[in-house]
């Protein structure tokens, strides 16, 4: 079975700086596959060339075999590909429930006629729609939180919607980018358990960048250490752990030596 | 492989494309046009062109201020023009003073005109100056980290404020520059017969504008206000006060802007209450075609909006068979702001801002 | 232990000079002046008065404020109204300052309103010196008395507040609707009982009585809101019987509302600045000029005012569309200016001489009809107000049902953070176009009343100061609010149409307006509310 995601070759540079280089990578169905690497690696960048807020000059991005590059963000997104964000982006001035629905809204039709006239097709679409959500924030664990303004949630359900909202465009790859940040070590366990959730339940295929290697190690299939905008190593937890390359890039032994890597 | 064209290439791009290509078209048929007909003679034309010059360069002090405002604060100051309006009321009030005792009557340039029209150019710069850093302290500073439209907003208020407090405290009328006897009339230079007060405007504005450059190049100031444009933490972080950056960034564009506003009255001899909105407008215009952020090409951006506004409406309309194309030039100028903008965000120079993404 | 917390006696004087700096500039501006011919209270107070008294309340008001301790400190009544006292004596000292140097120098040669007339009222008539103690005098007086107010429990301030703004407020309205006179002083001191008190026993019944309704049965509760509906309908239709010109203020607050309505779309839902919302408009009014009106011979086909409606706004909903495919891909603030270049190269090509034979350049169309309907003509504004209204309810309507879709869900997304809601599988593009679209179709029904009701129409009405005052109207009322669009509207419109003295600083209270909006209450008068979905959950802060 070919990968669902099949990354060839991806380069992404900004002036003189190559932020991504000539990145391979595979993620297969179902599978949960982390990105790991120091701070500035690329990882995030890797994030925005898939989803297409970035274009990467050299390379393709697979997606069920079929090349998403040069493709909008937002047709990326129909295609089947959620994301969440580094530091929190909700739409802060809606509430939690909107979030959700906004999430949810490339699966519903009704335009500007339904809308004004309350067709019957419409009031349906709506009603299914706040069903859904609930339903999302059920699953998210943010039942009877919908009417708040999502900004005066607090930091751990900030995350959590903003997973829900993801998940709500009903994607087949979930990119996470950096979803334990901030949080203390019993979130990280539910953290944990949230994400193996997510296949067992949804069939959610994963991709995750993360800093907290307990949660690397204990959940991911496949890990892939990037550093300086390369990969270093990829395999099993267990492989990368003790590969000396991985331990290096992270005591920064042999930083300069990478260093001429990253600058041409 | 078509399926992928059109994946890459929206219908919005191909619409501006068609857009693009037949205004070209409308624009080169124009020209041929009135060059065939032969309306206008060769001195007509460099006359128009020198006009350009002078008015372009007066456009380059106002864009000055637009561009390094956005450099340091990413913030269109909608309220820039009437800093140039205020410029020009003061010193109006300033060569009226001059005026009644006579400094401007001698025939020939002298020492006496001179000074006068220093100091008349100095009060319209420091009163603009002023004017901008008030703004910048009541208007501007609480909105720092506030969202975009926020302080854009608040510009277009302080802008309409400005004009019609002008308007209450100054009056409605059209007020009249002193007229100086010793700028009348024409120089030959290199066989070109110039207005002289473009001639003073011209050397004027050339001027100031080295002078700016050497002060942001080569200056601690200047070059603090760069890192502050360049990333204002980091730049707080490096012990740069970037309050006082900013502070110095908006006394440096006000004053350009009402040194501006002295040579626009020299030139057009009009100093009334909405004056600074177009020229306002059309140096944004230029700073954007310069390249926005980009202090030189606020400069080329001023003197090629200039020439062109001069020189369009006469080489293209008339071609075209418009009737009085003079009526139509501050519009061919918004035409260019809004082609530009679409077609070229980034400007001549400029790096590429106005669409977000690359 | 009870402490005071710290305190400056250069508090109370900077803003007493500040305050004196407004109070100057008011008078020099000549709003001061302008306004000195309408009476508050006949005989005894003028508006211009009013002005400059509300300059001493507020900035008086400001420094007690500033030196009154905190709820769990000492009291402190000296320093308080001592406080008021010497910020009230500053702005008569600027005042006065101003005084004394227009004795010595001529300042009208630069300020045009430094007249005789305005020194008289600074010095209450008694001339230099006598006047200029009496103002200081004054001054200290007005200090004590309104430093005073912040002595007061909050409740009672706010009451006389109220009441203290309603007597100039009914004034303004009574005078210039039926009387052409101001209050008796009687009339004034009713005003200002009534409504202080009616506040006084809002704040303090209000929840009681709020609780007692909300008790009430499903039903029965139904029924009230019913009831309060039809009220409110009743009221809307009643107005034209005020008058003629009462019925044109209301008409063209109601163009301005539609107005607001459709730019509330485009800038409060999606967050697109469009400054150029008065090309719409104008697109709007020239079509339902160039279809109806006689003197247009060009044009093959000439009808009446409800064949022409639809065309106007298909004409101007295309033009939207037109005009955003290729700039709603911009950036925010580059979207302004473009929208900007845009509204001013339709007005410069609509008055060249180019169009000319088409649409009359400077001379404009006049002749266009009234509307008909069934041999009945809406010839006068007391008619044209209802067709205006029916407008408003429907462009209302459509805001509202727009606003809780799909499409108004991703308008807000789009508004919060384009690049995530690009992210959410938004296409950018199509939501903006459609938001741009409604508000010019909106913009084009607004333009075609414009036209009826002027039956002229000449470029210059089509100026950008049109979507600056839209603009005012909707930051005023609250950003995507539809209620916050009308308060906006009667307030930034049809008040100033009632002070026609002060037509000629419309456009300063604007730039005052949106200024003083963004730094202290960007959301507005009536905020935009959230409607709750997840109906039956205890929500802490759904009006936000």
């Amino acid at each position: 079975m070919p990968p669902l995601l099949n990354a060839r070759d991806v380069t992404k540079r900004f002036g003189g700086l190559t932020a991504v280089n000539k990145l391979n990578v595979e993620i297969e169905e179902n599978a949960i596959h982390s990105i790991i690497g120091p701070n500035g690696a690329g990882k995030t960048t890797f994030f925005n060339c898939v989803t297409g807020f970035y274009r990467h000059e050299e390379g393709t991005v697979l997606f069920k075999g079929e090349p998403l590059d040069g493709m909008q963000p937002d047709r990326i997104t129909r295609e089947g590909i959620g994301r969440t964000y580094q530091n929190i982006r909700l739409f802060q001035n809606m509430t939690v429930i909107e979030n959700v629905m906004v999430g949810y809204q490339s699966h519903l039709h009704s335009g500007w006629i339904g809308a004004v006239f309350h067709t019957r097709g419409q009031r349906d679409e709506e009603k299914r729609a706040v069903e859904e959500a609930r339903k999302m924030l059920a699953f998210v664990g943010l039942a009877g939180r919908g009417d708040w303004m999502s900004k005066n949630l607090p930091y751990g359900d900030q995350r959590r919607l903003e997973i829900g909202r993801a998940l709500a465009t009903k994607p087949d790859l979930l990119l996470l980018d950096e979803p334990a940040a901030g949080m203390n070590p019993s979130e990280t366990v539910d953290l944990m358990e949230f994400i193996k959730r997510l296949r067992s339940e949804l069939g959610i295929t994963v991709l995750l960048i993360e800093h907290h290697m307990q949660v690397v190690m204990s959940i991911s299939d496949k890990v892939t250490v990037m550093d300086f905008g390369e990969k270093i190593a990829e395999g099993t937890p267990q492989e990368v752990q003790n590969n000396p390359m991985v331990i290096e890039a992270y005591l920064g032994k042999g930083a300069t030596e990478y260093g001429t890597v990253g600058s041409h | 492989m078509l399926k992928n064209l059109r994946r890459r290439v929206s219908g919005t791009t191909i619409a501006m494309w068609i857009i693009g290509f037949i205004l070209l078209v409308v624009v080169i048929v124009g020209v041929v046009r009135t060059l065939m007909i032969g309306k206008y003679t060769g001195a007509d034309w460099t006359d128009l062109f020198v006009y350009g010059i002078s008015q372009g360069s007066v456009y380059a002090l106002i864009a000055l201020g637009y561009t390094m405002v956005y450099g340091i604060l990413r913030m269109i100051n909608f309220a820039h023009g009437d800093i140039f309006m205020a410029g020009a009321f003061f010193g109006y009030f300033t060569a009226i003073v001059f005026e009644k005792n006579g400094f401007f009557d001698s025939p020939t340039v002298d020492g006496k005109l001179v000074l006068a029209l220093v100091v008349v150019t100095l009060v319209a710069a420091a009163g603009a100056a002023g004017l901008a850093i008030l703004l910048e302290r009541i208007a501007y500073r609480p909105l720092r980290r506030a969202p975009r439209l926020v302080p854009l907003i608040t510009a277009i208020g302080a802008s309409f404020f400005l004009e019609y407090s002008f308007l209450g405290l100054f009056g409605s009328g059209i007020k009249g520059f002193p007229e100086i006897d010793a700028l009348k009339g024409r120089v030959s230079i290199f066989g070109v017969e110039i207005l002289k007060t473009q001639v003073v405007v011209i050397v004027a504005s050339f001027v100031m504008l080295i002078a700016l450059w050497l002060f942001v190049q080569r200056s601690k100031m200047g070059k603090a206000i760069q890192a502050v444009s360049e990333d204002k933490d980091a730049a707080a972080l490096m012990g740069i006060n970037v309050d006082r950056s900013i502070m110095i960034t908006f006394l440096v564009g006000g004053a350009l802007a009402g040194a501006a506003g002295v040579l626009y009255a020299l030139l057009f001899r009009q100093v009334y209450f909405f004056m600074g909105f177009f020229p306002g407008l059309k140096a944004f215009t230029a700073a954007v075609l310069g390249g926005i952020g980009n202090i030189a090409g606020a400069m080329v951006g001023g003197l090629f909006l200039g020439i062109a506004e001069s020189l369009f409406p006469n080489l293209v309309l008339d071609g075209l068979g418009i009737p009085a194309p003079y009526q139509l030039k501050d519009a061919l100028a918004f035409l260019l702001l809004v082609l530009v903008l679409i077609f070229r965000p980034t400007g001549i120079l400029g790096e590429r801002l106005a669409t977000k993404k690359a | 232990m009870k402490r005071t917390s710290p305190f400056s006696w250069m508090t109370p004087v900077t803003t007493g000079l500040i305050g004196g700096v407004v109070a100057l500039f008011l008078c020099l501006v000549g709003i001061v002046e302008a306004s000195l011919g309408r009476y508050v209270i006949t005989g005894i107070v003028t508006m211009g008065q009013v002005f400059v008294l509300a300059v001493y309340a507020i900035f008086a008001m400001q420094a007690a404020q500033k030196a009154a301790p905190g709820q769990d400190e000492k009291p402190a009544p000296f320093r308080t109204l001592a406080s008021g006292a010497i910020s009230g004596l500053m702005i008569s000292v600027v005042l006065a300052i101003f005084v004394l140097l227009g004795q010595q120098i001529d300042l009208r040669a630069v300020f045009i309103h430094a007249t005789p007339v305005l020194y008289d009222l600074l010095t209450f008539g008694l001339g230099v010196p006598q006047g200029i103690f009496v103002l200081l005098g004054f001054g200290i007086l007005m200090g004590v008395l309104f430093g005073a107010m912040a002595l007061l429990p909050s409740a009672l301030r706010r009451s006389l507040g109220a009441g203290l703004i309603a007597v100039p407020l009914v004034a303004v309205i009574y005078s210039s609707l039926f009387s052409g006179r101001g209050l008796s002083a009687f009339q004034a001191l009713a005003v200002f009982v009534v409504v202080g008190l009616a506040l006084f026993l809002w704040g303090r019944y209000q929840q009681p009585v709020r609780a007692r309704a909300n008790a009430l049965p499903a039903r029965q509760q139904r029924s009230m809101r019913l009831g309060l509906w039809v009220v409110a309908i009743l009221f809307v239709l009643a107005l034209p019987a005020l008058g003629t010109y009462p019925s044109e203020v209301l008409v063209i607050t109601g163009i301005f509302v539609l107005m607001g309505l459709g730019l509330n779309i485009v800038v409060g839902y999606a967050g697109l600045l469009d400054l150029g919302y008065v090309a719409f408009f104008a697109i709007g009014a020239y079509v339902m000029a160039i279809l109806t009106s006689p003197e247009i011979t060009w044009f093959p086909f000439s009808g009446n005012f409800w064949i022409a409606l639809p065309f106007a706004v298909l004409a101007a909903t295309l033009a939207g569309v037109i005009l955003g495919i290729p700039v709603l891909n911009m950036r925010g603030d580059y979207l302004a200016i473009v929208t900007l270049g845009f509204g001013e190269i339709i007005r410069l090509v609509a008055l060249s001489d180019w169009l000319k034979p088409l649409i009359g350049g400077s001379n404009g169309i006049t002749q266009i009809p009234k509307p008909v309907v069934f041999g009945f003509s809406f010839d006068n504004p007391q008619k044209l107000y209802y067709i205006v209204v029916i407008g408003c309810v429907i462009a209302a309507f459509i805001a509202t049902r727009l606003k809780y879709s799909r499409l108004g869900r991703n308008w807000m997304a789009i508004r919060e953070d384009e690049d995530v809601a690009q992210a959410m599988g938004i296409d950018l593009v199509r939501n903006k176009l459609m938001a741009f679209a409604t508000g010019a179709a909106l913009s084009g029904l607004a333009g075609a009343l414009f036209a009826t009701k002027l039956t002229s129409i000449y470029p210059h009405s089509f100026n950008l100061l049109v979507s600056i005052n839209v603009l005012a109207v909707i930051i005023v009322g609250g950003l995507g609010s539809i209620p916050g669009v009308i308060i906006g509207a009667v307030a930034l419109v049809g008040l100033p149409e009632l002070l026609r003295e002060f037509a000629e600083y419309r456009l300063l209270v604007y730039g005052a307006v949106l200024v003083f909006m963004m730094l202290k209450r960007p959301e507005g008068l009536l905020p935009e509310a959230r409607r709750k979905l997840e109906l039956h959950e205890l929500s802490p802060d759904v009006a936000e």
